[in-house]
């Protein structure tokens, strides 16, 4: 099981660089074990990056450290430029409305209606919409999500690929210029995962969105990845496009394709 | 089941153990510091804007109507109570007249007060450290805080605010049932007016006897609310933790209600 760890290549072409990760590590305190050890990952504008890995890695942990959920031990995570960590509350509540987040739970708002769920970021972020142009854009994003007939209901109605549905709405409504996807397939059927796997390709040709989506579902890996990361015991062990990882000379690496 | 069980005998070692009981002291003494600060927060972040005024009405809303049936109830039989275990003695010394009176005088001082804020306490503080702990859990409050709202004004903030407002207007409702209560419980065995009745109770009732009791239901209401809130938006990942914020909530506030209470007199006392 040798996997041969990766030159960090320093990309030196005229793409921005939207996110750029040095040396993050992360340890729970109450957890002795290091969860992250030193990730690097460079996400150019407008790219899907793809972040695989087994259960318990540190996938979702790694998503966090870059919105401010959780802060990182050491390492630096500069977004549009500039370090998060250092942002002062009002500098990085601006960063985060240009980021959106999937979690991997949905997180609905689960007093609120639907409807409400996603009116509620909506009101707060663009203040001078009206009531009229919200509710069309609610519609709008619920019918991208193959959902509008739900927009009454509340969550706890909902099945749990549903509200992983609702929740990507609720995300995308705001138009964000980063999307981090936590499992946005899982608990889907084939059919639907497509369609979400297609919704996220979409978006990101509509809006330029960068993205950064962590999954287990290859269908959607292979559809929306740009470029590939395999994350292993706290750091990125593989990267690649697709393709080139599929047909690996590491067999651990393939074990991923199913291969 | 087994690590229930294994829980369980550890849990009766430090019942036992000395140095258990010196855990739980800093355990308590711990909590105390984080509650502090938690409070420290909300008062920096009241005056700060946005103000969220509208949350802020749902949630009064919210706990005057959850509560007032319980404490209409409850106050109801307080007065009654009262008024029949009093008779008796009073009556010995035939001073019946005085029946309204001292039975106003100790509701209004004492038992609606502490009585409403104690029901409040399992009724409105569980119910936050539960709703709070469970947002926690999900990742609701993570949610918030990723869209740039701020989860400590939008959630906590506003329910602070409201129980603080509502518990004293709470215990004035009490006090209203209460004497009614009384009232009743007078004309079991005697025939009076409810206009004689009243007359006669705030013929006892000064004032000052209204304030300091106002002001420790103030009180009632700020630390049911940061108590509630502290538990719940600090609640650990796990669904049990959403429980055991809950249960946490009505037990400190309880003990924080009779502490308060306590103070109070020695307080009153002195002026
Ligand atoms: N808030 C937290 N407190 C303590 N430990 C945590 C916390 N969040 C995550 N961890 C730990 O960090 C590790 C990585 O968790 P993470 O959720 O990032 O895994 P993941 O790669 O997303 O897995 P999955 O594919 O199952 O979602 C786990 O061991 C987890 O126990
Ligand atoms: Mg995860």
């Amino acid at each position: 099981m040798q996997v041969e760890e990766l030159p960090i290549t320093i990309k030196t072409d005229q793409t921005k660089n939207v996110i750029q990760i040095k040396n993050l590590h992360k340890t729970f305190t109450d957890r002795e074990h290091e969860v992250l050890r030193g990730v690097n990952l460079t996400i150019k504008e407008g790219e899907n990056v793809v972040v695989l890995g087994k259960s318990g890695t540190g996938k979702s942990v790694l998503i966090k450290c870059i919105v401010g959920l959780v802060a990182a031990d050491e390492g630096e995570i500069n977004v549009f430029g500039k370090d998060i960590h250092d942002l002062p509350e009002k500098e990085l509540n601006k960063m985060r409305i240009k980021m959106g987040f999937l979690f991997q739970s949905a997180a609905l708002y689960d007093s609120m209606t639907v409807r409400e769920n996603l009116a509620f970021p909506l009101q707060r972020s663009q203040k001078n919409l009206s009531a009229k142009e919200r509710e069309a854009m609610i519609v709008e994003q619920l019918h991208n999500v193959g959902l509008e007939a739900a927009i009454d209901k509340m969550p706890s109605e909902l099945s749990g690929g549903m509200r992983k549905r609702i929740g990507l709405a609720r995300t995308l409504i705001l138009k964000p210029e980063i999307m981090l996807y936590d499992e946005p397939t899982t608990g889907l059927d084939t059919i639907t995962s497509k369609e979400i796997s297609e919704l996220i390709l979409s978006v990101q040709k509509k809006n330029k969105t960068t993205s950064i989506i962590i999954t287990h579902d290859m269908e959607c890996a292979k559809l929306t990845a740009d470029r590939v990361v395999i994350l292993k015991d706290g750091v990125i062990v593989a990267e690649g496009t697709y393709s080139s990882l599929e047909n690996s000379q590491d067999e651990w690496v393939r074990s991923f394709f199913n291969k | 089941m087994e690590t229930a069980i294994k829980d369980l005998t550890i849990a009766d070692e430090k019942i036992v153990s000395k140095s258990a009981i010196g855990n739980y002291l800093k355990e308590a003494f711990k909590s105390v510091g984080e509650i502090t600060i938690f409070g420290g927060r909300f008062f920096k972040e009241l005056f700060l804007p946005p103000y969220e005024f509208k949350a802020f009405f749902i949630q009064s809303y919210k706990i005057g109507n959850k509560s007032l049936p319980l404490v209409a109830i409850t106050g109801f039989i307080m007065g009654l109570v009262l008024t029949l275990q009093a008779r008796p003695t009073l009556a010995e010394f035939g001073a019946e007249s005085w029946l309204p009176g001292m039975v106003a005088l100790s509701l209004i001082r004492e038992i609606a007060p502490v009585i409403t804020a104690l029901i409040s306490a399992g009724k409105i503080g569980s119910g936050i450290g539960a709703e709070l702990g469970s947002m926690k859990v999900t990742e609701q409050i993570d949610a918030m805080e990723v869209s740039a709202i701020n989860p400590f004004k939008y959630l906590v903030v506003t329910r602070i605010l409201a129980t603080t407002l509502m518990i004293p207007l709470l215990v004035f409702f009490a006090d209203g049932v209460g004497m009614f209560g009384a009232f009743v419980g007078v004309n079991i065995h005697n025939h009076v007016t409810l206009i004689r009745f009243f007359h006669q109770a705030i013929s006892k009732i000064a004032f000052i006897d209204i304030i300091p009791a106002t002001i420790k239901s103030v009180f009632f209401g700020f630390f049911i609310g940061l108590i509630g809130c502290y538990n719940g938006y600090t609640a650990d990942n796990g669904t049990e933790s959403v429980g055991k914020a809950a249960n946490t909530a009505v037990v400190m506030a309880s003990l924080t209600i009779f502490i308060i209470d306590m103070l109070a007199v020695q307080i009153i006392d002195l002026l």
